[in-house]
């Protein structure tokens, strides 16, 4: 199988580390990915919250790029780039006028035909027992609490792979590979703040509490994520939350990629898990 | 999508792809909003000030900037409206009237710094992203916010130590790209149809 592949700008920077682990499992799993030739950034929630016609044309670019270059399926693993992908591939194949608005704006023909997904959906293609069939490794002792965050489940008419309320799809995976995770807690959908770390920290501590601790009430022994922003926000910030609230955490952060990897025989130091600020006992 | 012939209603619903005017203020949208505890107004009282033409009040409102974007309310809403959408086009309007709340100028010079990088490399860059942001909002404090503008440009300084010795802030990040000029062409023409 291959994909077209769009790591977006988080996994070029700070979350490099989802990068390598994401890397290493597709590799693993004969998944051929080649980078889009000269992709660019989606612009996140500043192009939306300023203008939204940046919005939808920064999308159709990266979507024109692999239209021109013949990919029918694109990878990409941060949810926010694949959200904003799928949805402006939508847009486009329901007007026509879009159409030809953008392919004279990102200055190539753009029709939104290209097949995009997320991690989620790239494992649901392996299919649940190829995964389990090439696993060495039990994932004995995780109770891990998944986190959909926003974007992996909607906008629930562009994000059809699961449902938008009470999502099951990566506990289905990581239970077939021998983990229990929590089913039943509050806030797998919850905002954690996402890309506002910056600009209102205390908004993300907030929020990011709420998911940590519910999490760690109902049982959670470590926190699954398949999003660089989440796991920024859980994971780097939670040393900054447990000061605040005075409440001890101590909840590692994995990403999805790092359990499936670790079932899969791949050792912790290739996934990155070191790379982690809460420690990972792996 | 024309259902008034309220010039600001009309922008709103322009930018937003949405009819305000569906919604019936069952209240779905701020029950489930994970910022609403802070908000000054709730997303349907918003949506309701749209509905009165209020357009500009609203986007004086700290709610406009405190909205996460996380799209809960559009997905519950059981009119279809895109509250989240609107929210969108509040902020647009904010920036545009100047009426973006004093407390909240910080989160609009991060998304501008953002875009700002991106229009010149066509890729964020976390490193320059986080030194323009920091001195676009500390100008921005001293105007509006004195007392914040020092502890704000600091937070979040103990991070840096601790992310260079993980590997996790890069001086140089991927491959640059080879058809910037592009990107700006992108920026100009988009800008020139908002103005329009």
């Amino acid at each position: 199988m291959k994909y077209g592949y769009y790591p977006g700008c988080a996994l070029h920077g700070s979350s490099y580390d989802y990068e390598r682990s994401v890397r290493a499992c597709m590799e693993k799993l004969g998944v051929e990915l080649a980078e889009l030739d000269d992709w660019i950034c989606c612009g996140a929630t500043a192009a939306h919250s300023i203008n939204r016609k940046l919005a939808t044309a920064l999308p159709a670019r990266t979507l024109a790029i692999a239209e021109r270059d013949g990919f029918e399926q694109v990878f990409a693993p941060c949810p926010m780039c694949s959200m904003e992908l799928i949805k402006v591939g939508n847009m486009l194949k329901d007007s026509e006028s879009l159409r030809t608005e953008m392919s004279e704006i990102v200055e190539d023909t753009v029709s939104g035909k290209t097949e995009v997904v997320n991690l989620v959906q790239i494992f649901q293609g392996c299919g649940i027992d190829e995964l389990t069939a090439r696993a060495v490794r039990k994932l004995d002792g995780f109770k891990p609490a998944c986190y959909y965050g926003c974007l992996l489940t909607r906008p629930p008419k562009d994000l059809k792979f699961d449902d938008c309320e009470n999502p099951g799809s990566m506990e289905d995976l990581l239970a077939a590979l021998g983990a229990e995770p929590v089913r039943a807690w509050n806030y797998k959908t919850e905002c954690c703040g996402a890309g506002l770390t910056l600009a209102d920290g205390d908004s993300v501590e907030d929020l990011s509490y709420k998911i940590l601790s519910n999490a760690k009430k109902h049982g959670a022994d470590c926190m699954v994520v398949a999003c660089p922003m989440c796991h920024v926000n859980l994971d780097m910030k939670q040393s900054a939350i447990e000061k605040r609230f005075k409440e001890k955490l101590d909840l590692p952060v994995y990403y999805l990629s790092d359990l499936v990897g670790l079932a899969l025989g791949i050792d912790a130091k290739t996934l990155c898990i070191d790379k982690h600020f809460v420690k990972c006992g792996v | 999508m024309k259902t008034t012939t309220d010039p600001d209603i009309a922008l709103v619903e322009e930018i937003a792809h949405t009819s305000v005017a569906d919604c019936y203020q069952c209240g779905k949208c701020s029950a489930g909003c994970p910022q609403g505890q802070k908000m000054d107004r709730l997303p349907s009282t918003l949506i309701r000030m749209v509905q009165y033409g209020d357009v500009v009040e609203a986007s004086r409102s700290a709610a406009v900037w405190q909205c996460v974007s996380c799209l809960t309310c559009s997905a519950r809403c059981p009119k279809s409206v895109d509250i989240a959408g609107v929210l969108d086009a509040l902020k647009q309007i904010s920036i545009r009237r100047k009426t973006v709340h004093a407390n909240y100028q910080r989160t609009v010079a991060f998304q501008k710094a953002f875009l700002e990088i991106l229009r010149r490399n066509g890729r964020t860059n976390e490193l320059e992203m986080v030194v323009l942001y920091k001195t676009l909002g500390f100008f921005g404090d001293v105007s509006t916010n004195p007392l914040r503008s020092i502890p704000s440009a600091l937070k979040d300084a103990h991070l840096g130590p601790a992310m260079l010795l993980k590997g996790k802030l890069h001086v140089k990040l991927g491959g640059p790209l080879k058809d910037k000029a592009l990107v700006r062409r992108i920026f100009k023409k988009c800008e020139k149809k908002v103005e329009s």
